[in-house]
């Protein structure tokens, strides 16, 4: 079981809310996952260099060469609502 | 030859040879889309219009002696997770229901370029996550072989559609099984390249470090075909690889002798239908009559990989979906009185219940405290994992296991209760886990539903599975039953 | 008890490059809006980003210049946290493996070097810009500025005053515009930076309770914020209270600092490595091309002048306070071989002529021929100073070739003794009264004439010669 103020707390880092259905819904399936998950503490992974990549290659790098920019009325064609050039959302503040 | 019993490359030489017409073979795919897909739902966004027009200048080209593709005139489909420029592409989620991208993904470019003509966009799980299509915002996609039952996921529209000939193969995507465990379940061939060898620029990300692009056709011929011209080096991804080899021209003399197939004994364990283990039994036995020398061994730590791979793809999940905030694009939520609402509420109404629950565990698993016990330690199981199939590749030149421990279920049966779903991958998670190549081909039926067999190779060693694949399929016919439609 | 202050500075600078650190838009700064994205530096789904190999370059550079180790394989991570200028809603950056650590950097104060040390330099990506409009109750965003290469430079806790941070930021600015990697504009908000301010008993060991303060873009608010936090945090330790960790805003109008409200303290940013990026590995090679190819350092600049060209302490300071200032100086000097000539030009008439067209100093594109020729025309009395600064103004405004010039407006000095006998001779007799006067012991009239004579003479005369010439005259 996952309790109530960590449900909220992974609420606020995901930015949503779960109704009261999924609440309790996830309080038991997260719960009952991360228990499961509980079982890679069986290994022993001292010494282990965590995998970040499947494959260590060179990476590229790209050149400091100008490529043209988009387009800006495509940049914003699925903006929900756009103004002056530019997104507008409701008023932030900072 | 019936044109609905051609694989893509042999309705390419007809095509060429002028003995059909381009509009012939397209019109014959949208019908079976018109007359079936309202049963089967394997299509999001059919454009037929677009199809029409393509395939005009396609014939034109043919006609006027002018050089064509590799695929000129053959009709596919795209997993809707692959950007196409003007063509909605909804990841199956609410989310980006009306989301229009403005520019083609490398693999559409590519394979745009070989004169194929798309038809259009395949349903999916939302985002990529799930194993059935049944967390898909448009619904769920039913086996062409059983309508009461899952197509498989998440590349589940894919799967069906070149099952039911509804596109001739597909481009579809696999994070821990989404293109293998749909192939198995529909009775038809699919590849995954291994990961770098295909460019992921213009897929949208579920878990970049595991995400990978590839293909579904009717045999292993047309898969190979679609991943010669899709793959390969792109400046816009910096993951991929260079001086890949997908050549696969010498594959196909249906030589396997010698060959070493290791099968993890574990796996077989994995398999909980009887009937299906009979089947993967039955195929060891053909691989040793063509002469491939078989062995049992073990890869023990794939009883940790499902544990792992749900930790690393639900973090990278977590971070990868966070941009979806009805700023720049996607769903807004009406119901907003300042930014903080924007946020919030759109994310609430247009997120699917299983994407919520995995960006929720992804969250917990990279949050403070919880690094290192979690993301931490699944990175280095990775590592160990990576290392077990490398040192099982010194020894065997293929690894045979089951695609999935079941045949298809039935709709509804596993829904709720996730965890049951997520071990439901346990056969294919690790060699996501590993990067490692892989293809799946069926290799008969378990109570007249398809069972598929999964040929892992070492990496970038796509020849050898194709090689392999393609002598177990000009001696067998399993890849040719299971078509047709319900 | 007697308290002492603990500065530490996390400085951000937009680097210079030509595109921004994933892709290839460019960095030029202003623009319409949202002209110069593309779908990667907008956060477009199914778009990856691509490391700008200069960037790196610039890294490396910045590194060596403020003494530090050059991690050789250097890796980014993501930082996770949701805010409508971050369009990924994550900022990728460097946690980890950071390509720099453990520098110092050297400072003056008071006539006494000061070593601070350098943490960490790291790479990372700048975020997009928010346009207020409180009357409409909405918010426009901007990504241009998205993207564009950050280095951020991070401080041990070393600095103790208002005064030595302002020191230390006059002096990085300078080193990072010296070795080519930023313009450092703090108006354009290329240089920025955040503040961390905490007090503790002096003498004492162990570090106080420290504030942020977020994104300061001056350093003149950076000197009154520290010192406002300083005595603030002592007047509630002193009134025996606690220093709450914490960001906080500085407010320039009424010079204080207040609690910022948001959700800032203590973010949960869940770094984790970036899985598109893979790690890139620094050889011995590139390090040791780098550090050769290394820009002369002010500091060495500086002392180097004074051995070269004799020039003052100060004057060296002053001409080597901006890179630009120095370089048209030194090539000048190459040509004429008149270093204090050329100096005073450049810290005279250059100077003022920068601050009335209120160019930047870095900006000015000045000949250093044309510099290097009025020199010689001067000091070989060819012209003389007043007729100088006037060619030199047409330089500066116009590009003027200062021959050419002097020739067409017929500037150059009268050497004919005869015309300025004769013109001499001329004003005498049209000023009787004076000579009267002088005859008379009225000097002062000796001084009106040399000034009618030079008027005369279109002040293109040695005013030595008329002075002799004048008494000579006066005295037949």
């Amino acid at each position: 079981m996952t309790d109530e103020k960590t449900i909220a707390y992974l609420e606020e880092l995901s930015k949503f809310r779960l109704n009261e259905n999924e609440k309790e819904k996830f309080k038991d399936e997260l719960g009952r996952i991360i228990e499961y998950i509980g079982k890679l503490n069986k290994l022993d992974t001292k010494g282990i260099e965590p995998l970040s990549h499947p494959f260590i290659y060179t990476s590229s790098l790209r050149e400091d060469t100008i490529q043209s920019s988009s387009e800006r009325e495509d940049i914003l064609k699925n903006a929900h609502d756009n103004k002056d050039g530019c997104f507008k959302v409701l008023r932030t503040v900072e | 030859m019936n044109i609905s019993e051609m694989t893509a490359l042999e309705t390419a030489e007809m095509i060429k040879a002028k003995k059909i017409s381009v509009k012939e073979a397209v019109n014959n795919v949208i019908d079976n889309i018109k007359k079936n897909d309202n049963k089967i739902n394997a299509y999001i966004t059919v454009t037929e219009e677009n199809a029409l027009k393509d395939a005009e200048t396609i014939q034109k080209k043919i006609d006027s002696g002018e050089e064509t593709g590799l695929f000129a005139g053959v009709p596919f489909a795209i997993k809707d997770n692959i950007c196409t420029k003007g063509i909605r592409t909804s990841c199956a989620s609410k989310m980006l229901e009306n989301f229009t991208p403005i520019y083609d993904a490398t693999v559409v470019r590519r394979i745009k370029n070989s004169d194929a003509i798309s038809i259009g966009k395949l349903n999916m799980d939302e985002f990529g996550m799930g194993g059935s299509t049944e967390t898909s915002y448009f619904g769920v996609v039913r086996n062409p072989c059983d309508t009461q039952r899952v197509s498989g996921g998440s590349s589940g529209g894919a799967a069906a559609a070149v099952a039911s000939d509804e596109a001739l193969f597909a481009l579809a995507s696999d994070t821990g099984g989404s293109i293998r465990q749909p192939c198995s379940f529909c009775g038809v061939s699919g590849i995954v390249p291994t990961y770098g060898a295909v460019s992921r620029y213009g897929l949208i990300a579920f878990a970049s470090s595991l995400d990978r692009i590839g293909a579904i056709g009717r045999d292993i011929k047309d898969c190979a075909a679609v991943l010669s011209v899709i793959g390969g080096y792109d400046t816009n991804d910096p993951t991929s690889v260079k001086n890949t080899s997908l050549d696969f021209s010498q594959c196909y003399d249906g030589n396997i002798k010698d060959l070493k197939i290791g099968i993890p004994e574990n796996y077989i364990g994995f398999i909980t239908d009887t009937e299906v283990k009979k089947k993967i039994t039955e195929t060891i036995k053909i691989f040793s009559s063509l002469g491939a020398e078989t062995e049992f061994f073990t890869l023990p730590l794939s009883e940790y990989a499902v544990a792992a791979y749900y930790v690393i793809s639900c973090a990278e999940a977590s971070s990868e979906l966070s941009r979806y905030d009805g700023i720049r694009y996607g769903y807004r939520s009406e119901r907003a009185g300042n930014i903080s609402d924007i946020f919030v509420n759109s994310r609430s109404e247009a997120f699917g219940e299983e994407v919520k629950r995995r960006i929720m565990l992804g969250s917990f698993v990279l949050s403070k405290g919880h690094y290192d016990d979690y993301y931490k330690k699944a990175s280095q199981v990775r590592t160990m994992i990576k290392a077990e199939f490398e040192k099982a590749f010194e020894k065997y030149d293929i690894i045979l296991a089951p695609a999935a421990p079941t045949t298809a279920y039935k709709i509804g049966e596993n829904i709720s209760d996730p965890l049951k779903m997520y071990l439901g991958d346990i056969c294919t998670v690790s060699v996501s886990l590993a990067g490692n190549p892989a293809a799946v081909i069926p290799c008969g039926m378990a109570n007249a539903l398809p069972v598929g067999v999964q040929l892992i190779g070492r990496a970038f060693d796509e020849k050898n599975i194709v090689k392999t694949a393609h002598a177990f399929q000009i001696n067998t016919d399993f890849h040719k039953a299971g078509k047709g439609v319900v | 008890m007697i308290y002492e202050t603990v500065v530490g500075l996390e400085v951000h600078v937009e680097l210079s490059t030509k595109t921004k650190i994933f892709c290839g838009c460019t960095t030029q700064f202003g623009g319409d809006p949202n002209t110069h994205v593309c779908p990667i530096c907008c956060g477009m789904p199914g778009t990856l980003p691509l490391l700008n190999k200069e960037v790196v370059d610039y890294a490396i550079r910045t590194g060596l210049a403020l003494n530090c180790d050059i991690t050789r394989k250097t890796k980014f991570d993501r930082k996770n946290y949701f805010y409508p200028d971050l369009p990924k809603a994550y900022q990728i950056s460097q946690l980890y493996l950071p390509i720099c650590t453990n520098g110092n950097f050297e400072i003056e104060i008071n006539g006494r070097k000061k070593q601070i040390g350098i943490h960490e330099i790291h790479m990372e990506e700048d975020a997009g810009k928010l346009i207020h409009d409180e009357s409409a109750n909405h918010t426009l965003i901007d990504y241009n500025r998205c993207g564009v290469p950050l280095l951020e430079i991070v401080t041990e806790p070393d600095l103790s005053s208002s005064e030595e941070a302002a020191v230390f930021l006059e002096k990085l600015r300078e080193t990072l515009m010296y070795i080519n990697v930023s313009d450092c504009r703090m108006q354009e908000g290329s240089m920025r930076a955040d503040v961390n301010v905490s007090v503790r008993p002096a003498g004492s060991d162990t570090l106080g309770t420290r504030a942020e303060l977020k994104n300061m873009s001056s350093f003149k608010a950076i000197r009154k914020a520290i010192e406002y936090e300083s005595k603030r945090q002592i007047n509630i330790l002193v009134g025996g209270g606690m220093i709450l960790q914490e960001t906080r805003r500085w407010d320039e109008a009424k010079e204080k600092s207040f609690t910022m409200r948001s959700k800032e303290n203590a973010q949960d940013y869940r770094y984790f490595p970036e899985p598109n990026i893979l790690p890139v590995e620094i050889s011995e090679e590139k390090i040791n091309m780098i550090k050769n190819n290394m820009p002369e350092l002010p500091d060495k600049k500086r002392e180097r002048y004074i051995k070269e060209y004799g020039l003052s302490e100060y004057d060296s300071s002053v001409i080597t306070s901006e890179r630009n200032l120095a370089f048209i100086f030194e090539k000048s000097v190459i040509i004429c071989g008149k270093p204090k000539e050329v100096l005073n030009m450049i810290t005279g008439e250059m100077m003022r002529l920068i601050s009335e067209t209120g160019q930047n100093a870095d900006d000015v594109k000045i000949s250093p021929e044309k510099i290097a020729s009025l020199v010689n025309m001067i000091s070989e009395g060819k012209i003389n100073r007043t007729v100088g600064k006037e060619v030199f103004e047409e330089i500066f405004r116009n590009d003027t070739d200062p021959e050419k010039y002097v020739t067409e407006k017929g500037l150059m000095m009268i050497e004919d003794t005869d015309l300025i006998e004769k013109t001499i001779k001329y004003i005498l007799e049209k000023n009787q009264r004076s000579v009267e006067d002088i005859r008379n012991g009225k000097t002062k009239a000796f001084g009106f004439l040399v000034g009618e004579s030079m008027k005369a003479l279109k002040g293109k005369a040695d005013p030595k010669t008329v002075n002799e010439l004048l008494k000579k005259l006066l005295i037949k």
